[in-house]
Order: C-alpha cells, then sequence, then structure tokens
C-alpha cells in the first residue's frame, strides 16, 4: 500500500507539472505547425504569468488575472508575427528577442508597480485558482484502488489542470478536422499553394500566432495564479523550453506531445522526491545532479530517441513571393 | 457574354521589376475552346504574363479581359473567380495531404471538413469520368509519381470551375509518353469547351497540340500565328531573333580507349533507399555517352558519385586502370587534380557562389594553383586575368569579371561554370543538365563546346532530362529507371518512343518481355 501510494502522489505532482507544459506544447503546435519557430513560448509564459498575477492582485480576481494573462501572451504573440511574418525576420532571433525582454522587463515593471522586489503580491482567496473537488469524491474515497484513484489522483486539481487535459482532444480536432486546421497545416507545409489557393499566408501566421498566445496565456496564468501563488522572477524556469522539446518529441502531434510532457512532468515528480533521498550504495545524490535530471532527459531523448522528426517542411522560413 | 468575345484577352500588360522591363506593352488575344501556345526562350516574360493572369503579380498598366469583360484581377482568389486555373511548374501541392485534401484547400466550404471532403469526392467522381483523369483522391501527394501530381493539379483547377487552365511548362518532369497522355487530356478539356494556355519553350510541344502560338522574346510579344501555318525552324528563329540550328553538326565519333570503367555501382542514401543499382559504365576517350531518364532516378547520384561527393555504398570506378573507390583519390577536390572534371547539374547550388563575384567563381576548386596565389595572398590580376579570358572565348555577357554570380543570367552563369572546368583540360568531363535553364542560342554554343572536346579526344558523360538534348550530341545512350540502368543503346538507334519506354523502365532486352524493373 505504500508503493501504491507513493505513486499516486507521484503521477498527481505529475499532472500538476504536466499542465502549463502540455498548454504551452500545444501553443507551439499551432505556431510552428503554420511554419514559424516558436523559441518564444517561454517568455509569452512568463510575460503572462506576471500579467496575470499582477491583475489578479489588483483586481482580486483570478479569472480577470486569466484574461489578462491571455491578452498579455497574446500580444508578445502578434509582435513575433510582425516581427518575422510582415517583416520575414529571423523567427529564432525574434523569439530570443522576447524571451529577453520579458525575463528584464517583468522584475523591473514588478518592482515600480508593487515594490516588492519585482515580485507580485501574495494571491488569496478569490484571486487564486483553487481545487476543485469533484463529485463524489468524498463517498468514494474509501473504496480500494478506484475510489481512492478518483479521489487522490483525479479530484482536488484547479481547473485549469482540467482545461490542459480537454485542450488536448480539442486542439487536435480543430487541427485535423476544421478547416482552420488544414490551413494551417498547409501554410506550414507548402505555403505557395495556400498562396495559389488564394488564401493569404500571412493572414493565416497571424491567426495559427494568436492562438498560440492564447493557449500560451493559460500556461503562464497557471504558474502564477493557480500552481503558485504570485509572481516570483524568472518563475517560468525553462519550461517554455521544454514545452518546445517535448513538441519536436512528441513530432508536431497533439497525442505524442501530450506523452512527451507527461514524461517530462514525471521526471520532474521523480527529481523532487529524490531529493535527499539516500540511496544503497551512492549515497545521497547532489541536488543539482536530480534537478538537472529532466533537463539531461531531454537531450538525451532529442539526441538519440526521437528517430526522424520530420518537420513542417517550411518551418522556419519566412513567405516571399518568388519571381 | 457573347459568343464572339475572346475567353481571355489582354491590352499593353506592362510589368517591371526594378530595372527588369519583364513585359513590355503586351497583348494576347485567346480563341474560346482553343489550346493556345505561348513560346518564348527562359527570361522572355511568360511566366510573368500569367502571374499577371493568374493575380500573382499586378501588371503596372494594361487590361484584362475575360469573356469580352473587363476584369480586375488583383489576387489568386479574384482569378479564380473569374474562371482561370493555373497547372504551375512546380507544383503548388502539399505533400503530406492526401489529393482529396488538396483539392479542396481554399473551397472547404464550412467551418468543419467532413463535409466540405464528403462533397468534394462526389464531386471529383465525376470529373475524373468526364475528363479521364484517374486518382486515387485518398492518396497521399508525396507518395504520388509526378504524372500524377500533375493531374492533381488539373483537377484542382476543374473543381474550381475553371473554364480557363493556365498550364506553365507542363511536360519538364514527364516522359514522352507522359507528356502524350496530357496532351491526350488537354485535348479532351478542348472538346468540352474549355480554354487552354500552354506556356512552354519546346517546340515540340507547341506542334503537337496547339491550334494558336504566341511568341515572346526579351519582355516582348513578337508574333502571332496558327500552329498550321507555321513550322519550327521559323518559330525558332523569331524565339531567337535570328536562325538557329536544331540539330549540332557533329561527326561520326571515333572512340578509343576506355578511360573509365564503371562496375556494379550501389550506393544507399542516408535512409537506407537503394539509389544506384548495380551500375555498369564505360567512358571511352573521344565519345559522348548521354545519360537519360526521367529526373529523380538516380542520375543525380551517379553524378555525385563520380564527382567524389558521394561515396558508393559498393561496386569499382576505374580510372585509366587504376581502382579509385577508396583510394585517397576519392575526393571531389583530388579527382580535378588527376583530370576528371564535373560540372554539377545545380549551378546555384555546387557549381557557383552566388554573391561572388565572376572572377572568384573562376577559381572555385582551383583556388590553390600556384597562378592565383602570391605568398598567402590571392593573385587578384591573374584572377580576373583568366576570367577574362573565359568571358572572351565563352561570349559571356555582360562581359565584366566584377559582376556577382547572381547578376548574370541562367545561360551566362552556366558559360562561367563551364568554362572554368573545360579550360583545366580534364581527360573527362561529366556534365550535368549542361543546358538547364540556357536559352537556345547559348544552348547551340555550349553543345559544339562539349562537341570540340569530344573531337580532341577526351571522354564526355552528359546526363540530362532533356530527350532532344541526348538525342542530339550523345553518341551513345544509356537510359536510367529507378536508380539502375535499363539499357544502352547507339544514338544512331534512338528513337524518342524507344528511350520514352526505357525511360519508363521497360527493358527491351528480351524481346517481347514488357516489363517494369
Amino acid at each position: 500500500m505504500e508503493t501504491f501510494h507513493i505513486i499516486i502522489l507521484l503521477l498527481d505532482a505529475t499532472f500538476r507539472v504536466a499542465t502549463p507544459l502540455v498548454l504551452a506544447a500545444l501553443a507551439g503546435m499551432f505556431s510552428e505547425r503554420a511554419g514559424v519557430v516558436d523559441i518564444g513560448l517561454e517568455g509569452k509564459m512568463l510575460g503572462a504569468a506576471f500579467a496575470a498575477a499582477a491583475v489578479a492582485a489588483v483586481s482580486g480576481s483570478a479569472w480577470v488575472g486569466l484574461g489578462a494573462g491571455i491578452l498579455a501572451s497574446i500580444a508578445l504573440s502578434l509582435l513575433h508575427a510582425y516581427a518575422c511574418v510582415t517583416h520575414k525576420g529571423n523567427q529564432v532571433v525574434s523569439g530570443m528577442a522576447i524571451n529577453i525582454v520579458v525575463a528584464g522587463l517583468t522584475p523591473t515593471l514588478g518592482y515600480a508597480w508593487f515594490s516588492m522586489g519585482g515580485q507580485t503580491p501574495h494571491l488569496g482567496g478569490d484571486a487564486r485558482f483553487k481545487s476543485i473537488t469533484l463529485p463524489f469524491a468524498e463517498a468514494v474515497h474509501d473504496i480500494p484502488v478506484i475510489g481512492y484513484i478518483y479521489a487522490e489522483l483525479i479530484s482536488n486539481h484547479n481547473i485549469i489542470v482540467y482545461l490542459a487535459a480537454a485542450a488536448v482532444p480539442i486542439c487536435a480536432w480543430i487541427l485535423y478536422k476544421t478547416r482552420f486546421g488544414l490551413r494551417v497545416r498547409a501554410v506550414g507545409e507548402n505555403p505557395h499553394a495556400v498562396d495559389t489557393a488564394g488564401i493569404s499566408v500571412d493572414w493565416m501566421r497571424y491567426k495559427a500566432l494568436m492562438v498560440t498566445g492564447f493557449l500560451c496565456g493559460i500556461a503562464g496564468s497557471y504558474l502564477s495564479t493557480a500552481h503558485g501563488a504570485g509572481f516570483i522572477r524568472d518563475m517560468t524556469a525553462g519550461k517554455g523550453y521544454l514545452a518546445l522539446a517535448a513538441l519536436i518529441f512528441g513530432k508536431w502531434r497533439p497525442v505524442p506531445t501530450l506523452f512527451a510532457c507527461l514524461l517530462f512532468a514525471f521526471t520532474d515528480a521523480v527529481q523532487a522526491r529524490l531529493q535527499g533521498v539516500e540511496l544503497p550504495i551512492v549515497g545521497v545524490i547532489p541536488v543539482q545532479f536530480i534537478q538537472a535530471l529532466p533537463y539531461i532527459l531531454t537531450v538525451l531523448l532529442l539526441a538519440g530517441f526521437v528517430g526522424k522528426a520530420n518537420p513542417p517542411k517550411s518551418i522556419g522560413e519566412p513567405y516571399i513571393k518568388e519571381r | 457574354m457573347s459568343e464572339q468575345s475572346p475567353a481571355l484577352e489582354l491590352r499593353r500588360i506592362n510589368k517591371s521589376f526594378g530595372p527588369v522591363h519583364a513585359n513590355k506593352d503586351i497583348s494576347l488575344s485567346v480563341d474560346r475552346g482553343s489550346i493556345h501556345g505561348i513560346i518564348g526562350e527562359n527570361g522572355a516574360g511568360k511566366s510573368t504574363l500569367m502571374s499577371i493572369v493568374y493575380g500573382f503579380y499586378q501588371a503596372d498598366s494594361g487590361d484584362i479581359f475575360v469573356n469580352g469583360q473587363s476584369c480586375h484581377i488583383e489576387n489568386p482568389q479574384s482569378s479564380i473567380k473569374a474562371g482561370i486555373g493555373m497547372v504551375h511548374q512546380h507544383f503548388m501541392l502539399v505533400d503530406t495531404f492526401t489529393v482529396l485534401e488538396n483539392i479542396i484547400l481554399g473551397v472547404e466550404g464550412g467551418y468543419r471538413l467532413s463535409e466540405g471532403l464528403a462533397a468534394a469526392r462526389n464531386e471529383l467522381i465525376r470529373l475524373e469520368k468526364e475528363y479521364a483523369l484517374e486518382v486515387n483522391v485518398d492518396a497521399i501527394v508525396g507518395d504520388l509519381p509526378v504524372g500524377l501530381r500533375q493531374r492533381v493539379e488539373i483537377l484542382k483547377a476543374l473543381y474550381r470551375g475553371a473554364e480557363i487552365l493556365i498550364l506553365d511548362e507542363p511536360t519538364g518532369v514527364l516522359t514522352p509518353q507522359e507528356a502524350d497522355h496530357l496532351f491526350r487530356i488537354l485535348d479532351t478539356l478542348r472538346k468540352q469547351g474549355k480554354t487552354v494556355i500552354l506556356i512552354t519553350h519546346k517546340l515540340r510541344e507547341i506542334m503537337a497540340i496547339t491550334d494558336n502560338v504566341s511568341v515572346m522574346r526579351r519582355g516582348e510579344m513578337v508574333a502571332h500565328v496558327k500552329t498550321r501555318e507555321t513550322n519550327q525552324a521559323a518559330l525558332a528563329e523569331r524565339m531567337v531573333g535570328r536562325s538557329v540550328l536544331l540539330q549540332v553538326e557533329k561527326k561520326p565519333a571515333n572512340p578509343k580507349d576506355t578511360l573509365v570503367s564503371i562496375r556494379n555501382l550501389n550506393y544507399l542514401d542516408a535512409d537506407d533507399v537503394p539509389r544506384l543499382k548495380d551500375i555498369n559504365l564505360d567512358l571511352k576517350a573521344g565519345e559522348i555517352l548521354g545519360i537519360a531518364g526521367v529526373s529523380g532516378n538516380g542520375q543525380s547520384e551517379l553524378l555525385e558519385v563520380l564527382g567524389g561527393m558521394l561515396t558508393p555504398t559498393s561496386g569499382s570506378i576505374r580510372f585509366e586502370g587504376r581502382e579509385l573507390v577508396g583510394s585517397k583519390a576519392f575526393t571531389a577536390r583530388n579527382l580535378r587534380k588527376i583530370g576528371l572534371g564535373h560540372v554539377p547539374e545545380d549551378r546555384h547550388r555546387s557549381g557557383l557562389i552566388l554573391s561572388f563575384s565572376a572572377n572568384e567563381c573562376t577559381i572555385l576548386g582551383y583556388h590553390d594553383k600556384p597562378e592565383y596565389n602570391r605568398g598567402l595572398r590571392l593573385d587578384r590580376k591573374s584572377m580576373v586575368e583568366t576570367c577574362q579570358s573565359y568571358i572572351q572565348k565563352y561570349d559571356v555577357r555582360p562581359p565584366d569579371p566584377y559582376l556577382k554570380a547572381s547578376g548574370f543570367s541562367g545561360g551566362n552563369q552556366q558559360k562561367l561554370v563551364l568554362a572554368r572546368e573545360m579550360e583545366q583540360n580534364p581527360d573527362v568531363l561529366l556534365v550535368g543538365q549542361p543546358t538547364r535553364g540556357v536559352d537556345i542560342g547559348a544552348i547551340e554554343f555550349i553543345h559544339k563546346q562539349l562537341i570540340m572536346m569530344r573531337d580532341a579526344g577526351k571522354a564526355i558523360l552528359v546526363v540530362s532530362v532533356e530527350i532532344d538534348e541526348v538525342m542530339s550530341i550523345a553518341d551513345r545512350i544509356a537510359v536510367m529507371f529507378d536508380g539502375g540502368i535499363v539499357g544502352e543503346i547507339a544514338a544512331s538507334e534512338a528513337t524518342e518512343t524507344r528511350l520514352g519506354l526505357m525511360m519508363a523502365g521497360v527493358r527491351e532486352t528480351r524481346p517481347g518481355a514488357k516489363e517494369a524493373v
């Protein structure tokens, strides 16, 4: 029973950690499937986390905060689009620039507005998304295994965790079963075909990047108003890059990407659990090493185990009409 | 619309790209229900003109009339609405999509795909029957052979209700038999009352299928004639502005020793796909061996292996009795040093550095020769002099050794590469697509140069997807299909039909046996 209990705890932590990864990776999926490299997921999440926490702190409503987070992220996404769709700039440079600007701007604004060393005030009450207890969770808690899993693992998460779970099938449906999805996929594979079909390539990419901004905004807001209780500088800590890695590992497809996110989140949950634990023979493993585990895993997976990833064919190339 | 008005009429169309006046006062009238050819050399402005009709570019001035009505075409959407469809030279298809998905892209009908796909499926089955255009609508486009992809493009245009169909160089990627099939399809379209505009630089096609033909030269429309009232020589003269020899004059070959012998050559690419299968060939001094085949059947790999850019998986290449595979000499650089010259088929990718000046491109690959160096510094004076002598001998225009390679036209770029490789006086010369994108006038010159080298006792291998070119300059022709050599015949015995069948993979060694390799 003890092992079972630990596994449930680990999976529970996995879900919490995976939520922003899944949302950000799906966000990146729309951008990259449309042919625009989005290394700026990190910056957009961070920007959204700050905007959500700041507005939630002032307004006292987590929902208003979420709206602000989404708007901030969409604005950054449009900036990215303006630089690399309208002006055909380098997509990696534009994304990195967004990451750097946001990393500097958020603590600066935070300091100017709240004078708390770059942080936002601690969020409580309605300013933060609270865990939801699903119906019958209490009642079935004592039923062995199934009831216990339902009450401990499935129930008691905040609304954004469930939102992320729902986002996977919804995004898959949009990408594969709708006109918008068909055009997004086409514009990332062969924008010339899209242009000759009478569809504006630039406008399609703008639309895809707005979807990216929307999803990324939810991911960032989760960090500061649901998972955490306020904004801390650099609180994304590479999650945007991790999401991008999961997207590549998942070969730009929604369901494999979900599993990649869960795998990364699981190693993160495990590393948290391993800290300070004494193992036979080796003894206590240095914390730094354990904390590096998810990243080492990322590098290993991307280097060797993904197999041949077939990225969208026109990714990274600004669309320029040929003469 | 009145019955008399032409399907498409252009009046005084002008278009400039910066200093280049691509279309000068072009007027054109295309009869309904006819096949109208537009012929001209590369860069004559044919594609620009049609891109204006399709709404890809805006004309600087001029008017377009469709069915007698003035039509303002500002983007592909409005052109599609006016009933104009275009089959581009480079297919505008998404390789990862199915045929069906490709066809409905842009005309999905509603935000959900399922209904649009179902409706399109029925409509396509009808169209396929009506025009004899069989394609499996559920196939992934990337898996289809080029001939079928082209049909998908035609279906795409018809599905959008095109009454006027523009085809831009449609036969460049087809075997002669596939091209004939395409012509039959076009004929069916004409019979059903559609109007077809065929852009090409191949005279044979104009004579084979069109009703009327318009000739363009240097951005201007120089002639409108009825096809049955003209002939190939007259059209060629109109295109170039002077009379040209369509067939190169040459003496019979006088083959001597075998200089290079290739045995059981195999090559697997990075994905372990066999690209070359048991190639056996001999290159003889004083002879031009032509390699024919539809592009993508291993010709590029063969050239790159022989040029030392790829390492074969197995097999042997002997040069003057010496085994090259596995030896130190087997690199692109060393092969040149021992007398194997190579004119790569893609001059932009491997022949030139477009941002380098002509004199810098002149020494590419030979930059370590003492005559180009003075101590640690390059000897610019000698580079420019060498370049100037090449420019003079090969009639490169403009004659400016300081102009960037990108500033020359395709034909003149090709002359720069040819000059560089030929002037090293190699014993063996490998030439890939010697006249791709080159004007008729320059083609004649390049062919003459190759034949002069042959007569000087060099062994020459010419790889070309232009069947006319191979037939006209080669002495012996080997045909490649799916990475293997289908057969080898003397040029004197070659006919288009024989070569065409071989290009489709039909071996003729066993009489009566028609079997794909």
